[in-house]
This record gives C-alpha cells, sequence and structure tokens, in this order.
C-alpha cells in the first residue's frame, strides 16, 4: 500500500514524499493511539465502577461509550485558567513537555515482525530517554505554578520518579542481557521458541520490579503521591484546568500504554503466540485458525490490554503509600534485588543456562 | 542506517505539536472571564502565608545526586549488557569488581542513612 | 548557621479529606510536621444558643444535626437528659428500640468513618462498600421515622411509635424493571424487624470484606501502624472518650460503666486497643461494628417477642394519640397545649452522657423552671479528639495527618455546634 502512495505522490520532490509518507506512518499509530488514551479513562471509570459494585459512566451513548468524547469536548470549552503568580511560560511549557516526550517515545515501539516507525538499534536506550524526560514537564510545572501544593507535588514525583528510574533501568539491563541487543523488535524475536523462553521466567523478579517501576513512573495508585487526592489535592497540576489540564492526563494514560506494551514486548513475548511450541506448526501458520493462534499484533494487544487491567485493579484495591515509604521501596528493596539478579542473569548467560541462553 | 532516525525527529515535532495544539484550541475555543480570586494560587481556600517557592529539603538534592550516579552505571551497563555472551567469564568478572564498587559506595550511603526520611 | 524558616501551609477547609470544614494551619520543615493547629468555627450553628429559645422538644431535630452521621445518638443524649429531669423513664418496649437503633447508628457511623478513613489513605473501593450497607441501614432509619437522616425519633417518655410491619419497597422504573426490582425487593416482604435481622446475618460478611481489604494488607499497616500513638495517660488527660480512648487500652465505655438504657440486660463486650495507634482504633471499631450487630440482634429478639407501649400515657409531657384528639377533648387540650407552650421541667441542673458512637456525647442542661433551657451546653466528643491533633500529628509526615484526621472520626456538627 506505502509503495501505492509512494508512487501516487511520486510527482512531487523525493523529500517532500518521504516526510509524507513518515508523517502519515506517525497518525496511523497516533490517532489509535488516542483513540486508546479516551478509551482507557472510560474503561477506567468502568472497571473500578464494577470493582466498586457501581456501574460507572452509562448515561452519554450507549453504556455511556461515548462519555470520553463528552469529555473530550467539555474540557476543550472550559476557560483556561493562567494563575497571576505562575510564570506563564514555564506554565504552559509543562504540559507540553509532559506530552512530547510521552508520544515520541512510540516512534520506536514495534507492533509486529517489522511494524515500526522508526526501526533503529538503539531503541530501548531511546525509550529509557523519552520517558525520563517526562519528569521535567512535572517539576516545571509544579514550580511555575506557584501554589504550595503544586511545588510539593513537583518535590514529589521529582524524587519517586527519578528514584524508579534506577530501579526500572536495570531491570532494562537485565533485559538486555537476556536479548543481547537494544533492538526491541530484536529483544521479541529473541523470545521465540515456546512460552518457557519469554524473558519472564529468567527475569521474574526484573519483571515484577519493571512492572510496580512503571506504577511508580506513572504516578499511579499505590505510588499516587504525587497527585495525592487527598494529601496534596492534585499536586502538581493543581493550578491546571480545561486544555492545560488534559494534556497532561493524555501524557498520563500514553504513559500507562506505553509501559503496559513495554512490558509484554520485554517480558511475555511482544506479538509472540503463547501456543508456540506448544501446538503443531501447522495450526499457527495456515488458515483463519492460523491467523488467530499464531503470532501476531492482536496478542500483544492483549497482553498489553492485560496490563492495562492490573494498573486499574491496583488502583481499586490499594491504599496509597506514605511518601518516605515510596522511597524506601525503591532504594532499600528494589535497587539491591535488581542488583543481585543482574548478576545472577550475567552469570545465566556466560554460563549458557538453559533453556534460555543455551 | 540515520535515515531511521528522521521519524524519530519528526515524532518529536509532533508530540510537541501535540501539546501546544490543543491547548492553543482550548485557549480559543474557552471563555476567558478571569478575576482575582480564580486567579490567585490554590491555598485551600485562604490567603497564601508566603511565597511558595522558597528553601525546601536537602534530602532532595541529595536523591538527585544518588540518581546521577546511578544513571551513570546504568549507562555504562548497558553496552556491556549486549556484549557479555561475547566477553564470556572475563566480562563477567569485570562488571562484577564494578558492581562491588558500587555496592560498596551504595552500603555506605545507606549506613550514611542518605535515604532515611524520618 | 541561617535562621531554620517553616513551610506554613493551610490545610483546608477546601480540602478533600478536611473532613467537612476543618481548617489547620501546618507548619511544615519539609513534609514533617512541626505544628498543626486546627482553626475551627466554619460550621457553627449556634446550636446551643438556639436551643434557649424554644420548646425543649423543639430542639430534638437540632440534636441530628449535631454530629450528622450518628444521628439517633445524639437524640438519645438529649432525650435522657430531659427524662431524668421530668423524672420519667420509658417504656421498655421503647428502650430496646432505642439500644437497638442506637447500635445501628454506631454501625452507620462506623461504616462512613471506616470509608472515609481508607479513602483519606488511598482504599477507595471501601469507601463504597461501607455505603452499600449503610444504604440499608438508612432504609430502616427511613421506614421508622420518615428520614433517613434527621430522623427526630427519639421523644421524651419513648419513641415517636412503634416499629411498622412492612417496609417501603422499589417500584419498577425506566432504570429498574420487575426482575430487579423484586431481587432488590425479598428481604423487604416482612416487617422492619425482619428486615434487620436479615441485615444482622449478612453484615458479620461484610465486616469481613473490610478486612479482607485492609486488616492484613501491608501498605494500610504500614500507614497506620505506629501512627499518632496515644498513650493511655496522655488519652486520660486530654480527655478522649469512646474508640479513641479504647484504642489507648483503656476499657472506658458508657454502656458498661454507667449503663443507661436496657444496655445492662444485653450482652456485649467492649473491644480494646494495646498501642494507641491508627490501625488499633482501626481494630477497634472493626470489632465494635460487630459487637453492635451483636447487640441488634438480641434487641430484635426481645423486641419479637414483647409486644407493649412505646410511649409514656403521660400526656403532659408525651402528646396523645391522633385518634383520642378527635373525641376527647381533654387530648385536643393537651395536644394544643405540648405543641405551643410545651413542658416545663423543674428548676435545676442534669448532666447526661451516651456512649455515642465517637465517644462520650453529654447534655448539660440548666433549668430555672421555664419550657425552654436556661443553658444547654453539648459535650462533644469530636472537640476533644481535635484538640489533640496537634499532639498526634507532631514529627508525622504530611500524609499522616490526614490519615490521623481520619482514625479521630471527626465531623464538624458537633465540634463547631
Amino acid at each position: 500500500m506505502l509503495e501505492a502512495i509512494q508512487s501516487a505522490l511520486s510527482f512531487l520532490p523525493d523529500g517532500l514524499v518521504t516526510l509524507l509518507i513518515i508523517l502519515l506512518k506517525i497518525f496511523a499509530l497516533l490517532l489509535p493511539l488516542l483513540g486508546a488514551v479516551a478509551y482507557l479513562t472510560l474503561a477506567e471509570r468502568k472497571v473500578i465502577g464494577y470493582i466498586q459494585i457501581r456501574i460507572g459512566p452509562n448515561r452519554v451513548g450507549p453504556r455511556g461509550l461515548l462519555q470520553p468524547i463528552a469529555d473530550a469536548v467539555k474540557l476543550l470549552f472550559k476557560e483556561t485558567i493562567l494563575p497571576t503568580n505562575a510564570n506563564l511560560f514555564l506554565f504552559i511549557l509543562g504540559p507540553i513537555l509532559t506530552i512530547g516526550p510521552a508520544m515520541a517515545a512510540w516512534a520506536v515501539v514495534p507492533f509486529d515482525d517489522g511494524l515500526v516507525i522508526a526501526d533503529i538499534d538503539a531503541s530501548l536506550l531511546y525509550i529509557l530517554a523519552m520517558t525520563s524526560l517526562g519528569v521535567y514537564g512535572i517539576i516545571i510545572a509544579g514550580w511555575a505554578s506557584n501554589s504550595k501544593y503544586a511545588f510539593l507535588g513537583a518535590l514529589r514525583s521529582a524524587a519517586q520518579i527519578v528514584s524508579y528510574e534506577i530501579a526500572m533501568g536495570f531491570a532494562l539491563v537485565g533485559v538486555l542481557l537476556a536479548a543481547g541487543s537494544l533492538n526491541l523488535g530484536e529483544i521479541v524475536t529473541a523470545q521465540q521458541g515456546s512460552v518457557v523462553q519469554w524473558f519472564m521466567w529468567p527475569l521474574l523478579p526484573l519483571f515484577l520490579i519493571y512492572f510496580i517501576s512503571g506504577l511508580a513512573e506513572t504516578n499511579r495508585a499505590p505510588f499516587d503521591v504525587a497527585e495525592g487526592e487527598s494529601e496534596i489535592v492534585a499536586g502538581f497540576h493543581v493550578e491546571y484546568s480545561a486544555m492545560t489540564f488534559s494534556v497532561f492526563f493524555l501524557a498520563e494514560y500514553a504513559n500507562i500504554i506505553l509501559i503496559s506494551l513495554l512490558t509484554s514486548a520485554m517480558f511475555l513475548g511482544g506479538w509472540l503466540s503463547p501456543f508456540e511450541g506448544i501446538l503443531p506448526e501447522s495450526m499457527l501458520t495456515g488458515g483463519a485458525l492460523g491467523l488467530l493462534l499464531g503470532s501476531g499484533i492482536h496478542w500483544l494487544l492483549l497482553k498489553t490490554a492485560f496490563f492495562m487491567f492490573l494498573f486499574l485493579w491496583i488502583r481499586a484495591t490499594y491504599p496509597r503509600y506514605r511518601y518516605d515509604q515510596i522511597m524506601r521501596l525503591g532504594w532499600k528493596v528494589f535497587i539491591p534485588i535488581t542488583i543481585v539478579w543482574l548478576l545472577v542473569v550475567a552469570a545465566m548467560v556466560v554460563g549458557n543456562v538453559g533453556p534460555w541462553f543455551d | 542506517m540515520l535515515e531511521n532516525y528522521l521519524p524519530i525527529l519528526v515524532f518529536l515535532v509532533l508530540g510537541l505539536l501535540f501539546g501546544v495544539g490543543p491547548i492553543l484550541m482550548g485557549y480559543m475555543l474557552g471563555p476567558s472571564r478571569p478575576d482575582s480570586a480564580k486567579l490567585s494560587p490554590y491555598e485551600c481556600g485562604f490567603e497564601a502565608f508566603e511565597d511558595s517557592r522558597m528553601k525546601f529539603d536537602v534530602r532532595f538534592y541529595l536523591i538527585a545526586i544518588l540518581f546521577i550516579i546511578f544513571d551513570l552505571e546504568i549507562a555504562f551497563m548497558f553496552p556491556w549488557a549486549i556484549v557479555l555472551g561475547d566477553l564470556g567469564a572475563y566480562g563477567f568478572w569485570a562488571m562484577f569488581v564494578f558492581l562491588a564498587i558500587l555496592v560498596v559506595g551504595f552500603a555506605y550511603e545507606w549506613k550514611k542513612g542518605a535515604m532515611e526520611w524520618e | 548557621m541561617a535562621e531554620i524558616r517553616n513551610y506554613t501551609l493551610n490545610f483546608g477547609p477546601q480540602h478533600p479529606s478536611a473532613h467537612g470544614v476543618l481548617r489547620l494551619v501546618l507548619e511544615l520543615d519539609g513534609e514533617t510536621i512541626e505544628r498543626a493547629d486546627p482553626h475551627i468555627g466554619l460550621l457553627h450553628r449556634a446550636t446551643e444558643k438556639l436551643a434557649e429559645t424554644k420548646p425543649y422538644n423543639s430542639s430534638i431535630p437540632y440534636m441530628d444535626r449535631l454530629d450528622y452521621v450518628s444521628m439517633m445518638c445524639n437524640e438519645h443524649g438529649y432525650v435522657l437528659a430531659l427524662e431524668k429531669m421530668l423524672g420519667i423513664t420509658a417504656p421498655e418496649r421503647a428502650q430496646y428500640i432505642r439500644v437497638m437503633f442506637d447500635e445501628i447508628t454506631r454501625i452507620l457511623n462506623h461504616c462512613m468513618w471506616l470509608g472515609a478513613h481508607a479513602l483519606d489513605i488511598g482504599a477507595m473501593t471501601v469507601f463504597l462498600y461501607a455505603f452499600r450497607e449503610r444504604e440499608d441501614l438508612m432504609d430502616a432509619y427511613e421506614a421508622v421515622s420518615g428520614a433517613r437522616l434527621h430522623a427526630a425519633y427519639y421523644r421524651p417518655g419513648g419513641v415517636y411509635r412503634d416499629l411498622p410491619d412492612s417496609m417501603p419497597k422499589y417500584e419498577p422504573s425506566k432504570w429498574h424493571n420487575q426482575k430487579e426490582v423484586d431481587r432488590l425487593n425479598e428481604n423487604r416482604q416482612g416487617s422492619l424487624l425482619d428486615f434487620i435481622e436479615d441485615f444482622t446475618r449478612r453484615f458479620p460478611t461484610y465486616i469481613d470484606e473490610y478486612e479482607t481489604l485492609l486488616t492484613d494488607n501491608r501498605i494500610w499497616k504500614q500507614r497506620t501502624v505506629g501512627i499518632g500513638v496515644v498513650s493511655p495517660e496522655r488519652a486520660l488527660q486530654m480527655g478522649f472518650s469512646g474508640p479513641m480512648i479504647r484504642g489507648s487500652g483503656i476499657e472506658w465505655d458508657l454502656r458498661k460503666k454507667q449503663p443507661y438504657a436496657v444496655y445492662d440486660k444485653v450482652d456485649f463486650d467492649i473491644p480494646v486497643g494495646v498501642n494507641g495507634d491508627c490501625y488499633d482504633r482501626y481494630l477497634v471499631r472493626i470489632e465494635e461494628m460487630r459487637q453492635s450487630n451483636r447487640i441488634i440482634k438480641q434487641c430484635v429478639d426481645w423486641l419479637r417477642n414483647n409486644p407493649g407501649p412505646v410511649m409514656l400515657d403521660d400526656h403532659k409531657h408525651v402528646p396523645p394519640k391522633r385518634e383520642e384528639m378527635k373525641s376527647n377533648m381533654e387530648s385536643l387540650i393537651h395536644h394544643f397545649k405540648l405543641f405551643t407552650e410545651g413542658y416545663s421541667l423543674p428548676e435545676g441542673e442534669v448532666y447526661t452522657a451516651v456512649e455515642h458512637p465517637k465517644g462520650e456525647f453529654g447534655i448539660y442542661l440548666v433549668s430555672d423552671g421555664a419550657n425552654k433551657p436556661y443553658r444547654l451546653k453539648i459535650r462533644a466528643p469530636g472537640f476533644a479528639h481535635l484538640a489533640a491533633l496537634d499532639e498526634m500529628s507532631r514529627g508525622h509526615m504530611l500524609a499522616d495527618v490526614v490519615a490521623i484526621i481520619g482514625t479521630q472520626d471527626i465531623v464538624f456538627g458537633e465540634v463547631d455546634r
């Protein structure tokens, strides 16, 4: 299909065509992503609703299905409040700096074999860089607001994100050790073979720590002290309204989806089918059944959806950690465990321990 | 090789535009009727006592410095992790020594109470 | 060394965990509390002063509005004061009804407390679970008094009317079809007593649900164990009562120590804590709910087997039956007198206290012999507890203040009065 478009546009200069095609690809990714973000908010309200024996939004559209659209329209027509004491430039820059990297990180995410916008070798490094950038938006927003609650929230979230970044980084090193590549696509294909080959087994502690750090990185319950509804009201975005606020929201949910997707790609074999190595090869490749049971993007989405559900489930179940307890958990529990397990994994790699590294 | 990075550049610009666009749109579409109460910083309904930008706990700096150290370690480990399969036992022991030094530092911080919050 | 300046922060009244209108001025060092200064009075409605201007019975509805999550217990305190001054005692059936509704109120209050406390600490699901049970109990309130919150059900000389023989039922509507309505009405087929008995059967499993979510939860324990510790000595010195003092390990419960109504005839235990921290107070209140359930069961059994009057027949203090008023001149006059002038209390003063869900709720009443009080002083348990907030939260972190406000079970209706 891309070739067809390319040839149809051949009257334009070459560079422009490349750019147009890139833009096309990006929109093909970003628009569904925005839809997913919008409907994740609905899913969150519905899932938590059912957990809490209520039914969640059910007024806008059939079964409340149009609720996210109504929310978006409402937020669009709300007044953008720019507090007098705030530093206006930074105040606006905050949300933009949060969403920019949250979106850009998606450039290197592979959805299927070769289905990726930018197939670069350092993709994991790039993702680490992009997710780390998000914290600047939060710090800037909290500082620019010139409100004590926002300031406290920004400090809390900066320290928290920074601390869990380390545990997350170590967990990533474990993945690199196991896969021997920085390219996300290659990391997924390194898990080929069967369910046993998935990195969640040799890297089990790192897998759990990565997911929990993901909760902390995205400021989700039980690590949501940066927002801390009942403590510091809304934390760093307490002064934000209308679209400035919703941009933070978009970034948060895009990050949730990203973390879920990365967890399933790096530890659960991404788009690989769980039936590999169990069912005969013929069932996985041929016909409609093969499309369903064989490897493909639907497995990645399913695994991602499972982790997103975990995000919501955890939010509905657990009380919030206190700030110092979060730091203690990050520094005194996660980092030592990851360092020890890194050495274990390295030893396994060097010693060619099967069935993963032989 | 390098042309693979072009989409990333485009993506970054687009990502920032995704921030700028909605904010601009919201600013133009929404009403704008500011008053002094609405624009004052939120402090639970009362006037703020003082400016909110002030000295705060030194421990935040400590955490930031610790973070930089550890993050650098991680950056060091990235290339090592990829080629460990080729390096074999030599690579393992080299990193073991490196990590051991790191752990000594880590234990020192722990002992010194850099990670205590109470 | 440069002078260390603390961060001063307004916490409330416009704050999700200010429990209404608490305004705290916090002095913070980083996130550590140096001083917590509660400012009260934002919900002051002059209840005590208002009571001085109207006949005694007209103040009963004001009592509901003091601690607006434990309505009937407030009424009980006030009504007991009036009865003591008048020298009358309610019929035994009325006393059993009062005890039953006191305990229903206690469960209502503790459910509300549990939900709000858990929500403050970030566990939001408990809140809605607790409100599911409150719904049933408020239906019981509604069945007996017509109001779901401000019942005005207790009167000097008994209770306003006997327990109804039927429960109000749901009706089919646009949102609930017949099948759903049938399911909702399943336990509403019999009398109010049947409904309450059914509730007491279900309630222990509900408490187990709350406990599953919280009691052994590591995060919950980390957030509550060792937070806001009050030693038994300090608890006594600061005038704590109710679960706050029992959490510190002092077995003090007016229902046992100075039994009123029929508390000496029902069987129940008083749970006490050991460490005096938020977690112990949580456990105490959870166990109190189980004990309340036990008391309600016993009351239901007794009430089922002992029909009788629920109001005295003394029409100087108690309105006559509507039916009699239609045919009897005397009754009509009594009614008119009672509802215009009211009755007069003998000169003197009285203090009565009840074991309110939050602690000792006392009414100090001074009468100069007129038909309205000369002075009415309400001893609200939350007031003494709030006074200890500074001491309890000093040295803790900002997030703990929220837990401590929660554990104190503060309601501003009674603190500000």
